[in-house]
């Protein structure tokens, strides 16, 4: 498909939102001053497991400044469980832990003061009386049934077990020459935003109204609030235009919402609860997947792949979230950009006491890549072929697409092997392998990686029905309003928060583009959910395809009924007259004006043609591409688009030191047609630096008490400037089928491939000394140590 | 309670202040200026810099009575008069240009980090850049666009440093 | 994450700290702040009264002796960084300083202020105990003067009088002839070591090598000088220099935590003292600092 040129998408562009940024004039949640704002600490657990026998809070209360102080047994005799997206009803959690605490750092009680200051001086009075009880961190540990269960109730920690079988397994591994089976263990991290999660809530009693600002990125926020209240949906008032300081997946603060709205609502007074660091990075639920692979291939000499057994077991925590469902997604592109005929993936999700897990960027495809690519370069050293003939041996070809994958996912378009061929080129590949020799011959250890993945996108919830058969949801939409004022200027309204996505730019340059009119002039609001059209927020890179597309469709409404009122006032058919740059030229040279048809919307009814309404207005719900059937047989169509990426990294180390530097990294790309080059190689950077983090320095680790400890950013390691080396993009643009402009979606790109192929060239530079490192993150020492015991 | 008065952004703010209230806090909660972002309150992510002595600090690893009697500019006393024009100095500029953010939490530190690195070394290279900004964590950029927009900035802010010299060709022009 | 409740005064003089001290057993000095306020707001430290020492102008000041460089406790660690005297007299100190912590803890975070504290991975404290420094407090009227070999005593523990207030610390001026060298290793570039190594080589002009310091740091309790006397007296070849430190690391106790192995400590600190004793003879041959 040929590339399209556009006036304003793809085009060089500032983000819109930039300028405030910049200047400080952000507006987050912890910016909001509400008169006779109150403010909560909540007490954490120091027990991964107890029973809590009594809790004392008369001192506290008794303190100058203290309101309240709520514990779990008021709020759950108050309201709804939280929302369990698994067919698990035993496993309720509740904003405050009910009668026994599940993991260190869960909020046993809240203190509502007058200040942050007195609220943390409250919680030291706060006498907490609990027995401890047996637990569990490890998730195979967790598995064996003389393992305590984190929920007695539920009678084992077995959240989720879904054998699936797609294609004829045990023929192609019998058939195959050679099998090969390995693990791999992807470590606990997040995304962890330096802007913790916040909200504050108000509830006006005379309009009957929960006011909720929040820091959030969540589906169906308002919802959820209202359920777990026990309030109509319309009597929950979510705030859009809070700016939220990143999220990449996590900020869901469902928990956050209901206990500081359940305040709010009690003292009738506004709430606010800011996490500290130490609560987020130990209670904020945030924690993204744990995962334990076990893979076996089945391939040829000449190293054609021919099926591939997977198990994914998944820590979740203490509690059951949508964390499970992380084990799903990755179903839609089980074998990567691969051509793999068979597939059996065994997924499991246990409860441990360990901190609760949510969506992380990716929402599971990260780890299921790093798994798909370990194998890859597993069979390449088992068969002594090259890793990147390997995978260019069993890529899909650009001829096959659509191409139909045995877990029912079509994947759109692509080309893999130019995008390769591509980033070859760009970081001269044999240049590349000649400095790896030859610092390898300078006494260093020097590896090369490569990765090549795919970022479905287009975010919709096929995986819910997958893995719970009573949930039907298979509606997944976005909207978009748009209305020209009377003046003629354009207003876009959207309806979710912002995390840095830049959702005003890709709005107002798909307007501008399908309008053709300039971007910058166009207003694009964020009103609150009783003012919005449904949606689904920005999760699984749907924002491009899903908001765009929506943004697109009621631009081309609009313009619809432009030309029809120009049609109607000129006198010429509809079909003849040409829209350009907001105006209508007829054959005969006459124009009709936007202002003209602006003119006529809002001033003459008269000069309308008969029956149409007034006003220019518009708006679009979209739904998911391809998103139109439920699972049949444990097959589904997951996500619409698949975006690509293919990582080529240098690295080298002291063997001694051990520290991993990232001397070369090349990075191609193709998530189809780019709405904003900028934003979309920002994320695609900041993926990657995410995903060298991932790889290298970030977990949130226990000891064997069941303690976190990496609380603070003393010892959860985020890579900095000094970390994050510069990165070259390399661009390619197959355009996707299912979506307005080609486009598909990036907003998790880099960080899906970016562990792979940098614990890959980790284990390229130790190759020669048989080590494989296993789990993730690899840090410094364990490199330094296994190449020590190795020569010793 | 401690009596204080700090001069932010040429500005003297006054209040009886709890000797445990952070700088950061002080500039949020009492002063009303939120463009300073607390990240982790224990020094480590700089999303709470300020500007103290030319230097780019942490206002979360000061106490507001340390600073009592004392000069700091924030976020709000950079650039222009964007109060009421909208107007932004280079090096916001610049950031804008090479979209060196994303969700704009540790901006307002970055930017900070960046005047107090540009004020001293005009000419960085890029590891004089990344070592002044290695203080400050982004999660959203991987830096690179960061970078840029500071290398963008420090050229920018030379050609107009060349622009007033007698000289330049554009002031030749003008003759 | 907000602190406890406490008092705030801020002294203009060391009697008047000293005064307030003894006053008040749970007294803490403020000086940067760099490690104490994360502290409060972790709740960790709980004094009930902060001496702020930063406008006590005596303690800012550098003071050159026959022997020393005094360093005042409240001198900043970028102050440090760039002096001249700092930069000429203590070459080690000066390449420590490049390694503490960022830019903005660097100009707020002090010299005392990293020594009282005592952690394990202080680059300061190395040096200190590396070059042997004197430590000066005032507790009441009198001066206690501690050798920095002797004064650190476990991690964030020093034998630092209860009620005193560090004044100066005297680091040793290097020889005419003198070559240092500096290395560490973390996760990340700023992060606090997991191994640290210093040393300093001093020669006579006839080029014989009369003085070797070298000690390493983030390994154990505090940071400690290794034994390398034999380094004197030998050919100071690659092997030799590997035999001693390793030799020297021996006895070394290492330990363990989430982000490196005991060993990986143990291994990683001898590899960059050789390195650090390599870099000082080469800075000796090179005549870089003549």
């Amino acid at each position: 498909m040929a590339e399209k040129t556009y006036k304003f998408i793809s085009q060089p562009r500032r983000a819109v939102e930039d300028r405030r940024f910049v200047a400080g004039r952000g507006k987050f949640v912890a910016d909001l001053d509400r008169p006779g704002m109150l403010h909560v600490a909540p007490l954490a657990s120091h027990y991964p497991a107890a029973i809590i026998n009594k809790i004392d809070v008369t001192a506290a209360l008794a303190m100058p400044g203290v309101v309240d102080v709520i514990t779990g047994a008021e709020i759950s005799a108050a309201i709804q469980p939280l929302i369990n997206g698994l067919d698990t009803p035993n496993v309720r959690r509740f904003p405050l832990a009910v009668g026994r605490v599940r993991y260190a750092g869960e909020w046993v009680c809240a203190v509502v003061a007058e200040s942050r200051a007195i609220a943390e001086d409250a919680l030291e009075k706060i006498i907490v009386d609990a027995a401890a009880q047996p637990f569990v961190l490890d998730a195979e540990e967790a598995l064996l049934s003389t393992s305590p269960p984190v929920h007695p109730e539920h009678g084992s920690n077995l959240l989720l077990d879904k054998k699936f079988v797609w294609g004829a397994v045990d023929d192609d591994f019998a058939l195959a020459k050679h099998n090969l089976s390995f693990s791999v263990t992807w470590g606990r991290n997040s995304t962890v935003p330096i802007e913790t999660f916040g909200v504050v809530a108000e509830w006006n009693g005379w309009d009957q109204i929960l006011d909720i600002w929040a820091s959030v990125q969540m589906p169906k926020y308002s919802d959820q609030i209202s359920r777990c209240l026990g309030l109509a949906g319309n009597a929950v008032r979510v705030h859009y235009d809070i700016d939220v300081g990143g999220s990449y997946g996590v900020k869901r603060g469902i928990k956050h919402a209901t206990l500081i709205g359940y305040i709010a609502r009690k003292l009738g007074r506004p709430v606010r609860f800011i996490e500290d660091r130490l609560e987020n990075m130990r209670a904020g639920d945030a924690h993204g997947p744990e995962r334990k692979f076990d893979v076996t291939m089945a391939f040829e000499d000449d190293g054609t792949i021919r099926s591939m057994k997977m198990r994914a077991l998944d820590n979740a925590g203490a509690y059951a979230g949508r964390a499970p469902f992380q084990l799903g997604k990755p179903i839609g592109a089980i074998v990567g950009p691969y051509q793999i005929n068979s597939v059996s993936y065994h997924a499991l999700s246990v409860t441990s006491n360990k901190t609760v897990q949510e969506a992380v960027r990716g929402f599971g495809q990260a780890p299921t890549n790093y798994a798909i690519e370990t194998a890859m370069d597993r069979v390449a050293n088992f068969l002594k072929m090259d890793r990147l003939v390997l995978r260019q041996h069993n890529l899909i070809r650009a001829d096959q697409f659509p191409y139909l994958i045995p877990s029912g996912s079509t994947y759109d378009s692509g080309d893999y092997h130019t995008v390769i061929d591509k980033v070859l080129n760009a970081a001269d590949y044999s240049a590349l392998v000649a400095t790896r020799d030859r610092l390898r011959t300078e006494g260093m250890m020097a590896g090369i990686g490569v990765a090549a993945c795919l970022e479905p996108s287009g975010g919709n919830s096929s995986f819910e029905p997958l893995l719970n058969e009573a949930n039907k949801t298979s509606t997944w939409m976005e909207s978009c309003q748009v209305n020209v004022d009377a003046l003629g200027n354009v207003i876009a309204r959207i309806h979710t928060t912002s995390s840095g996505q830049g959702h005003d730019t890709l709005v107002s340059t798909v307007l501008g583009e399908v309008l053709q009119i300039d971007p910058d002039k166009i207003r694009v609001t964020r009103p609150n959910s009783l003012e919005s059209l449904p949606g689904n927020s920005p999760v699984g890179s749907r924002m491009a395809i899903m908001l765009g597309g929506a943004a697109a469709r009621a631009a081309e409404k609009l313009k619809l009924k432009i030309v029809a009122i120009a049609a109607h006032c000129l006198g010429f058919d509809a079909d003849k007259l040409v829209y350009s740059g907001g105006d209508v030229l007829a054959p005969d040279g006459s124009k009709h004006s936007w202002l003209d048809a602006v003119e006529l919307a809002h001033r003459q009814f008269h000069n309308l043609p008969e029956g149409m309404d007034p006003g220019l207005a518009s708006f679009d719900i979209m739904q998911v591409p391809t998103g139109d059937a439920l699972p049949v047989d444990g097959k589904v169509q997951m996500y619409p688009c698949y975006s690509f990426e293919f990582h080529l990294v240098l690295v080298a180390f002291d063997p001694v030191i051990g520290r991993p530097e990232i001397r070369s990294y090349t990075i191609g790309h193709d998530c189809g047609t780019v709405i904003n080059p900028a934003i979309v190689s920002g994320m695609t950077y900041g993926g990657i630096a995410h995903g060298i983090g991932a790889t290298l320095f970030e977990e949130f680790a226990y000891d064997a008490n069941g303690q976190l400890m990496t609380q603070s950013f003393l010892d959860y390691l985020m890579p900095s400037s000094h970390e994050v080396p510069p990165i070259e993009i390399v661009k390619h643009c197959t355009p996707s089928p299912h979506t307005v402009f080609g486009q598909k979606g990036s907003g998790e790109s880099g960080y899906l491939g970016a562990p792979a192929a940098i614990s890959g060239a980790i284990n390229d530079a130790v190759a020669a000394l048989d080590i494989h490192f296993e789990k993730l993150p690899i840090r410094m020492s364990a490199i330094s140590d296994a190449i020590s015991n190795k020569l010793a | 309670m401690n009596d204080v008065s700090i001069k932010i952004n040429g500005e003297l703010v006054t209040a009886m202040v709890e000797p445990r209230l952070t700088m950061l806090d002080f500039l949020r909660d009492v002063a009303g200026l939120k463009g300073t972002h607390a990240g982790c309150e224990h020094g480590v992510c700089g999303a709470c810099t300020i500007l103290y002595d030319g230097n780019a600090v942490r206002s979360c690893l000061m106490l507001a009575v340390q600073v009592d009697g004392q000069e700091i500019t924030t976020i709000e006393g950079i650039g222009g008069n964007f109060e009421r024009s909208g107007e932004l100095g280079i090096i916001q500029d610049a950031f804008c240009e090479a979209h060196g953010l994303q969700c704009g939490y540790c901006t307002p530190g970055m930017v900070l980090a960046a005047e107090a690195l540009l004020a001293k070394t005009p000419s960085p290279s890029e590891d004089n850049v990344r070592d002044a900004i290695s203080g400050n964590i982004c999660r959203c950029t991987g830096y690179v666009q960061i970078v840029d927009a500071i290398m963008l900035a420090a050229q920018r802010l030379g050609n107009r440093n060349d622009m007033l010299l007698p000289n330049h060709p554009s002031t030749q022009q003008d003759k | 994450m907000k602190a406890v409740k406490f008092d705030y005064k801020r002294p203009a003089t060391i009697d008047e700290a000293c005064c307030l001290l003894a006053g008040d057993h749970n007294a803490r000095i403020l000086a940067g702040g760099q490690s104490l306020i994360p502290m409060l707001s972790m709740r960790l430290s709980r004094p009930s009264l902060l001496v702020d020492i930063a406008h006590i102008a005596e303690l800012t000041q550098f003071i050159e002796t026959d022997h020393h460089i005094e360093i005042g406790a409240m001198v900043r660690q970028a102050v440090a960084q760039v002096n001249p005297l700092v930069k000429t007299h203590i070459p080690l100190l000066a390449k420590a300083l490049e390694y503490v912590g960022h830019l903005p803890t660097r100009a707020r975070g002090t010299i005392g202020g990293s020594i009282a504290h005592a952690d394990p991975s202080a680059e300061i404290a190395l040096v200190a105990i590396t070059l042997n420094a004197e430590i000066t407090y005032q507790d009441g009227e009198d001066d206690v003067v501690f050798d920095a070999s002797d004064f650190f005593i476990g991690p964030m523990l020093t034998l630092a009088p209860p009620s005193g207030c560090l004044v100066r610390t005297g680091f040793p001026k290097a020889p005419a002839i003198c070559g240092t060298g500096f290395h560490e290793v973390a996760p990340r570039r700023s992060d606090y070591a997991l191994a640290s190594a210093a040393a300093q080589i001093s020669a006579s002009v006839d080029g014989r090598i009369e003085k070797i310091d070298v000690g390493v740091g983030s390994v154990g309790d505090f940071p400690e000088r290794l034994k390398v006397d034999a380094l004197l007296t030998s050919d100071l070849g690659d092997d030799t220099i590997s035999q001693v430190l390793h030799a020297a690391m021996a006895d070394i106790e290492t330990v363990e935590d989430l982000h490196a192995s005991a060993a990986y400590r143990k291994r990683v600190a001898t590899e960059l003292a050789i390195r650090a004793v390599r870099d000082a003879l080469n800075e000796i041959k090179k005549g870089t600092r003549q």
